[in-house]
């Protein structure tokens, strides 16, 4: 039994984090082939690397498959409860905020206060609810929940959710942006209120791994002590 | 596989024919009172519930997909029952059920996901406050001598109270259609309470690219609310005061009731709303039902998902948290009226009793 890391397989987020292991003296590698997802954890002994999809890292992660996994706050807020995962450490790229985003011509809506009233109104005009475009189910109903806006309902949306509006498959969108740009480039503008959910590439503890082994133990020691970080400061993530 | 809501080995021989039983003991005593038994299906479109609860139901009730449309577990009969009543024809009716409802439970609460419903359901719109005590005291009866403590609201109240208000049909409006959502509610009083002007935001033109099903004339109407809006005086401080003199009022049904004429006194779109109590409590106390202990909570039934808009009730089990409600019910004419689209609504009042809770209670006794 070793202690498991699982990291992204591929793009720009395995890239950045490999950078941020590598600056702290750890040498993550894929192993074998480039087929193979698995691979080793160089400078760390009983360490072993877990290649995954970062959607999969959530999932992984929950069901206690790997120990450790890099993945986004948003996916493990939206898919994951505070009993399963603890905070090892933000890793500082990745940012991205979880946002509320309508057409810009609405020049009436600024907040989600002005998006209840226009739900209200929209409802009535075209006897249907406000349809809101997310992947985000959960963080999204919580959020409207909170601000207390009737009269919507969310849309399913696994992809180019930007372009739903268009294509007049939903009124608004709750969607991850960084630098905005899509979303500007797709008529769209984020409401003025604080974001559904600050987001970043986050390494996250999996409370349901089994932690027992004295191996998995002593990998998990050299590992945070290697990376700079306190092992007692896990954290929920909320 | 074998566990059941509140109760211990009720799934299978004795404590099963215990659970069957009692089932039966409350669907008699529903029925003695003329009510058809009536069995809804347990997998229903989706549609008509997100229509009248909105995106929240997502995620109280279970869903699922048939390949056609989203369909959820039923997480209550009022709305299959209703959907039947009014495509029979709407007229008077009493209906009674029983069977398992299904509800999405916040992670680390100990409630049950899958628990017992028998219900009663009366339409009739005749004498409502006759049929308001017919409900109650059925319900009563079927779960006295378990030591409940029982509490009764009243939202209609709360109705007249907002359709009173000094100010423009909208803002009336806005509060009307967050009655059920206390925290919007205030914030909305609060807001309305500012003087004009303060949030008076110039009219822009659109200089954006037109997109989605929204009109450019929709936006042009809202900013010319918006602007007739900031014009509007504050709510008068007079009438706030006494919103929340009525959803802070907790007393004994009778000295509710006489504090509640004071009120009315000072405001009289309140009185039709005090009147209606007034009936109520005589014909409570027609049915043998003692109203002079009867606790009245002004705010009671907000916050519901049931969206109740008039009387309502609720019995729990002091020191049993463990517990959820064991029963409760109320008045919810207008939710008919949001299911019965054009052909208008239909006076409605109804409760359901959790018959495991009260078998759980009873156990421990």
């Amino acid at each position: 039994m070793t202690l498991k890391l699982g990291i992204p397989s591929k793009g720009r987020l395995q890239a950045r984090t490999i950078e941020w292991f590598a600056a702290r003296g750890v040498q993550l590698e894929r192993s074998g082939s480039e087929r193979e997802y698995a691979g080793a954890v160089r400078g760390v002994p009983g360490v072993e690397l877990v290649l995954l999809s970062a959607g999969e890292v959530p999932r992984e992660l929950a069901a206690g498959r790997i120990h450790l996994g890099v993945t986004g706050l948003d996916l493990v807020s939206e898919k994951l409860t505070q009993d399963d995962v603890l905070t090892l450490s933000p890793l500082g790229f990745g940012h991205a905020n979880l946002i509320v985003a309508v057409p810009d011509f609405w020049v009436d809506v600024q907040t989600m206060h002005d998006l209840d009233a226009v739900a209200a109104d929209f409802r009535a005009a075209h006897g249907h609810r406000l349809r809101v475009a997310t992947k985000y189910h959960n963080l999204t109903r919580a959020y409207f929940q909170r601000h207390g806006v009737a009269d919507y309902q969310l849309v399913d949306n696994q992809g180019a959710t930007e372009g739903t509006v268009k294509n007049q498959t939903a009124e608004a969108i709750a969607d991850i942006t960084s630098s905005g740009e899509t979303l500007r480039a797709n008529h769209l503008r984020v409401l003025d209120d604080e974001p559904i959910l600050r987001s970043e590439a986050t390494l996250f503890a999996a409370c349901h791994a089994p932690w027992a082994a004295p191996a998995v133990r002593d990998g998990h020691t050299r590992l945070v002590d290697q990376l700079g970080l306190e092992a007692a400061v896990l954290k929920p993530w909320t | 596989m074998f566990e059941r809501a509140y109760l211990v080995g009720a799934r299978a021989g004795a404590g099963l024919a215990q659970v069957e039983a009692e089932v039966a003991r409350l669907m008699a005593g529903f029925t003695a009172a003329g009510a058809m038994r009536v069995d809804p299906a347990a997998l229903l479109p989706a549609e008509a519930l997100l229509d009248l609860y909105g995106e929240d139901i997502r995620a109280r009730a279970f869903v699922t997909h048939d390949g056609t449309g989203e369909m959820m577990l039923r997480p209550d009969f009022t709305v299959p029952v209703v959907q039947r009543h009014m495509a029979q024809g709407a007229e008077p009716a009493r209906y009674a059920y029983a069977g398992p409802v299904w509800r999405q439970q916040r992670a680390g609460r100990a409630w049950a996901q899958e628990y017992l419903q028998c219900g009663f359901e009366l339409f009739d719109g005749a004498d409502p406050g006759a049929a308001d005590a017919e409900v109650f005291s059925l319900i009563c009866d079927a779960v006295q001598g378990q030591g409940l403590r029982v509490v009764v609201g009243d939202l209609g109240l709360l109705m007249a109270a907002i359709a009173g208000l000094t100010t423009s049909p909208t803002r009336r409006a806005a509060l009307r259609r967050h009655l059920w959502r206390p925290a919007r509610f205030q914030v909305l009083l609060e807001r309305f309470s500012q003087p004009p002007g303060g949030a008076d935001r110039a009219p822009k033109t659109p200089q954006s690219k037109v997109l989605g099903k929204r009109t450019p004339a929709e936006v042009a109407a809202r900013l010319a609310h918006l602007a007739e809006d900031a014009h509007t005086p504050a709510l008068e401080a007079r009438e706030v005061a006494m919103i929340h003199d009525l959803l802070a009022l907790q007393a004994p049904a009778p000295v509710a009731l006489e504090h509640l004429r004071g009120m009315a006194q000072a405001w009289p779109a309140l009185a039709p709303g005090v009147a209606r109590l007034s009936q109520r409590l005589a014909a409570l106390e027609a049915r043998g039902i003692d109203v002079a202990d009867l606790p009245f909570d002004g705010a009671y039934g907000r916050g519901s998902m049931e969206y109740y808009d008039g009387f309502v009730f609720g019995f729990t089990a002091p020191g049993r948290a463990d517990l959820p409600i064991i029963a409760s019910g109320g008045r919810y004419d207008a939710l008919t009226q949001v299911l019965g689209g054009k052909a208008g609504g239909v006076p409605a009042v109804g409760g359901i009793i959790r018959p495991e809770a009260l078998l759980a209670l009873r156990a421990d006794a």
